[in-house]
């Protein structure tokens, strides 16, 4: 499927294991075909016995089709599933569960108007006579938020938590099921360092008593603290599984990017004219005190790429919201040109020549029941009127032009938007923002979800519209990506800017550490003086 | 579009059962509505009469015309319960201006506006109501089907109160006041076609324009569709949605004008439970509760189906009871052939695209 990487992926290796090991459950073969892409290609995985069995990949490599697999939630093309060497069907999630099968996902699957106690013991009510038994219910709560050093009151409702207390109420609602094995999804992502530590160690007295665990994190450190073997999948195949002990992060990452990288990657020189956008005190206040965005300031050249990086929360998507007009609220000056934008809405921001690639297409992005020409369209429609109807020839030809610049790959651009691939799909929304004829665009995370192939598209394109004079704002959380495509990259952190580097100052280090200024984990080694 | 015109030149027409069925399931509505006129002409020899389709095709406008401002309102995954009541309200207003005329207590004199005026009057007061449905939905986020549902009770009760609960009858002014000619509205007919279905036809073409070829069909489509999306490349969602109450509450006036001008009498209880009428005319087209999917085409003959169902069980002399038994049906069976079309669609859209990817096998490569 990756054609771009020249040598053959490796053949799926045993581990190399002194002391055999108990196989609990054996994902077989597995291949998963999606419209549009591979996701899994004759995927076997292995969860050993009271380990904890680590699975990293990049964005997009496969791990949440798999785990979702496992789970019973989606349905492999072929390949079969092994439960004690003996196979099972998990057609639904319950069917999982049935088997002893338990997940925490990455998104949060709590109900929030219920409370805590109803949310652990949803479907799985104790019952006395029918009747929901409250009291012995409020008991194990109690007792497992003791497990888990959290005091956490069980009839609070989930909406009044903060996210890393939900993440707590995920991981004791899987802790009250009777789990064999137990698929956790980046359980760490909203937790802080002791409550990490925390998790660590109910993990452990979990492998004791024989529970396996397959842990899934895009933090690396972490994988090799907890991890006690690694599979590591890369555009739908394994292409490495090793014992914990006989690696480390470098190796990790090496064998999760490939050698493909730099093509994949591209940069293109080009030059940087005038300053196009500049921003001034941008202020987003939060929600019951404190600020999303706390004063930020900062310009943007024509035919620049400015990187924005930082941690889940850090503020740079408000950013790019405050810029594309969806948040009346926020304060600050933005000029444009050197002209003042002065309207704070989005059709206003998108006639000034603002325009967003929002983060979460599925949401944001598409209008499922439109085809591709309208969808296409939907912003730039004025530009087709006649006085009052919209003229046909030219609402085609935009839309032609625009499929053969960015080698959309549609059957007919009336066919539904719901029947390309992710790549293309985001495809579409980039002719959507280009086709309103923008000065600045602004792009958050825009290759999250699509094929390395479709990646090494946009950022083509990127770059191309950088050469062509467009002042473009690149949000993403990989690093390679960022710093691969970025003229000059703002580290942000809860809110504040907290680093600037040109492309040559630039390291992974440097980065990374700016994005950790103020959170407590790192409180230490940065100190917490860089707030202005 | 190269790919897509090479594409079809190499797979040349075969009309496999798939395009048959997909025909089928596509035109549907249509068929059903060939169908419903057949069985019902073969079995009462009076229902292909001239009188006959006279007074059916006044009962399908009627309805026809709330069913279009309802597709508006549903494309945009609303609802507007109030149509019913707005019917009914607009036709008391158009009555006592006619009968009564605006009292001027101040200068103790009585005006009776000219009839143009009184129609005038009630389309703008009807395209108030809906104004108030829609800022009510989009100020202050109350649910379409409970600001609409207050709206229902609300303007039902200002159609009693308007005359104490009696009918305004003989409204047909007096030529000394010059507000004569309102009955004419729904007795006149032009080329022997009937006001009513003129107006119909009229609304329905320039309906089907807004929907197909203006920037704010477009925007009603995207908002039904996904609203988030809609606002984030521009789309100004709130004033769009008001308008679209707006637009149902102005055909619901016009539907008031009509039944008064027919009976040439208002009465508060005109037009009682025409919402489920039109939102039934609505979902047998075609169109999607769940917003973006369908259009005004579909509504049109949606419509005809449930009003020539309705009155050719009349003229065979199915119960009343039995009626609403074979409508309900309908409408329901309506929608499970609809999800069977989408979800067909669907699969063959995906083909396509299979096809598409596998004369392309350098897909990721590009």
């Amino acid at each position: 499927m990756n054609l771009i990487d020249p040598t053959p992926l490796p053949e799926f290796l045993p581990p190399r294991n002194p002391e055999p090991q108990q196989i609990v459950l054996r994902a077989d073969n597995i291949t998963k075909v999606f419209p549009g892409t591979l996701a899994l290609d004759k995927v076997t995985f292995n969860v050993y016995g009271g380990k904890v069995n680590v699975l990293v990949g990049e964005n997009g490599a496969g791990k949440s089709t798999l785990m979702k697999i496992l789970a019973g939630a989606e349905q492999p093309t072929s390949g079969r599933i092994l439960l004690d060497g003996k196979e099972i069907r998990l057609r639904t999630p319950l069917d999982a569960t049935r088997h002893g099968i338990g997940i925490i996902y990455q998104e949060l699957n709590l109900c929030p108007n219920l409370s805590v106690m109803d949310n652990i013991f949803l479907a799985r009510e104790i019952r006395k006579q029918g009747v929901i038994d409250k009291k012995s219910e409020r008991e194990t709560v109690i007792n497992l938020m003791k497990r888990l050093e959290h005091s956490i009151d069980p009839d609070a409702l989930v909406s009044d938590l903060r996210i890393g207390q939900q993440q707590i109420i995920e991981i004791a609602k899987a802790l009250t099921q009777e789990v064999r094995v137990l698929i956790m999804d980046e359980p760490t992502s909203a937790l802080s360092a002791a409550e990490v530590e925390v998790l660590f160690r109910v993990i452990e007295e979990l492998k004791f008593q024989g529970v396996s665990i397959v842990y899934i994190s895009h933090k690396l450190e972490e994988l090799l603290q907890i991890g006690d073997f690694i599979t590591v999948l890369r555009d739908g195949h394994v292409v490495a599984h090793e014992p914990i002990a006989d690696i480390d992060v470098p190796w990790i990452i090496e064998q999760m990017v490939g050698r493909s990288l730099a093509s994949v990657f591209s940069h293109e020189d080009h030059k940087s004219g005038d300053t196009l956008l500049r921003v001034e005190n941008l202020t987003l206040p939060r929600k019951g005190g404190g600020y999303l965005l706390n004063h930020i300031s900062f310009d943007l050249r024509a035919g620049e790429i400015l990187g924005f990086y930082g941690l889940m929360g850090a503020g740079r998507s408000d950013m790019a919201d405050c810029l594309a007009g969806r948040r009346p609220e926020a304060s600050g000056q933005i000029y444009l040109c050197g002209q003042e934008l002065k309207g704070n809405s989005v059709s206003e921001r998108l006639a000034a020549g603002i325009v967003l690639i929002p983060e979460d297409r599925q949401r944001d992005g598409l209008i499922p029941p439109l085809s591709v020409d309208h969808n296409m369209l939907l912003a730039s429609l004025q530009k087709y009127v006649n006085k009052v109807f919209l003229l046909r020839k030219s609402e085609e030809k935009a839309v032609l032009d625009m499929i053969r610049d960015l080698s959309i790959r549609v059957a007919s651009p009336t066919q539904p938007i719901t029947s390309l691939s992710g790549g293309n799909q985001q495809k579409v929304v980039f002719a959507k923002g280009l086709l309103t004829e923008p000065k600045v665009l602004l792009l958050d995370e825009p290759t999250r979800g699509i094929d390395v192939g479709a990646k090494s598209e946009i950022f083509e394109i990127v770059n191309r519209l950088a050469k062509q004079g467009y002042g473009i704002i690149f949000i993403s959380s990989e690093l390679k990506e960022i710093m691969a495509i970025s003229d000059r990259i703002i580290v942000m952190s809860k809110g504040l800017i907290t680093g600037e580097f040109s492309r040559d100052e630039a390291t992974e280090e440097k980065l990374v550490s700016a994005s950790f200024i103020g959170h407590s984990l790192n409180d230490t080694k940065n100190g917490n003086n860089h707030h202005k | 579009m190269n790919t897509a015109k090479v594409s079809s030149a190499q797979h040349p027409r075969r009309i496999g059962r798939t395009d048959i069925l997909q025909f089928i399931l596509y035109g549907r509505a249509f068929i059903a509505l060939i169908l419903v006129v057949l069985i019902f002409s073969i079995l009462s020899p009076q229902f292909l009469s001239t009188q006959n389709m006279v007074i059916m095709s006044k009962h399908v406008a009627q309805n026809a015309l709330l069913a279009i401002g309802m597709t508006f309102v549903i494309l945009t995954a609303g609802i507007d319960l109030s149509v019913g009541s707005i019917v009914g309200l607009t036709a008391m207003i158009a009555g006592g201006l006619i009968n009564e005329g605006i009292r001027l207590d101040f200068l103790g004199a009585v005006v009776y506006p000219h009839t143009w005026t009184i129609i005038l009057i009630s389309l703008m007061a009807g395209t108030l109501m809906g104004a108030i449905n829609g800022i009510v939905i989009t100020r202050f986020r109350v649910a379409p089907f409970i600001a609409t549902l207050g709206m229902l009770y609300v303007a039902r009760g200002f159609a009693g109160l308007r005359n104490n609960g009696y009918t305004f009858a003989n409204i047909v002014g007096r030529p000394e006041f010059g507000n004569t000619g309102f009955e004419r509205l729904g007795a006149g007919d032009f080329l022997g076609i009937s006001y009513s279905i003129w107006i119909m036809a009229t609304f329905a073409l320039v309906a089907w324009l807004v929907t197909k070829r203006l920037p704010f069909g477009r925007h009603v489509y995207a908002i039904g569709g996904n609203e988030r999306a809609a606002e984030l490349s521009g789309v100004r969602v709130n004033p769009t949605k008001v308008a679209v109450y707006m637009i149902s509450g102005f055909c619901s006036a016009m539907v008031g004008l009509i039944i008064a001008s027919e009976l040439v009498a208002a009465h508060p209880a005109t037009g009682e439970s025409y919402e489920l009428n039109a939102i039934a005319a609505v979902v047998l087209g075609g169109t999607s509760l769940a917003g973006g999917r369908g259009g005004i085409g579909g509504t049109i003959i949606g419509a005809f189906v449930i009003g020539i169902l309705g009155d050719g069980l009349v003229m065979l002399g199915v119960s009343s009871f039995w009626q609403k038994v074979i409508k309900g049906a309908v409408i329901v069976l309506a929608v499970i052939i609809d999800q069977a079309q989408a979800r067909m669609q669907e699969r063959i859209a995906l083909q396509k695209q299979q096809e598409l990817s596998s004369t392309l096998p350098n897909e990721t490569n590009a």
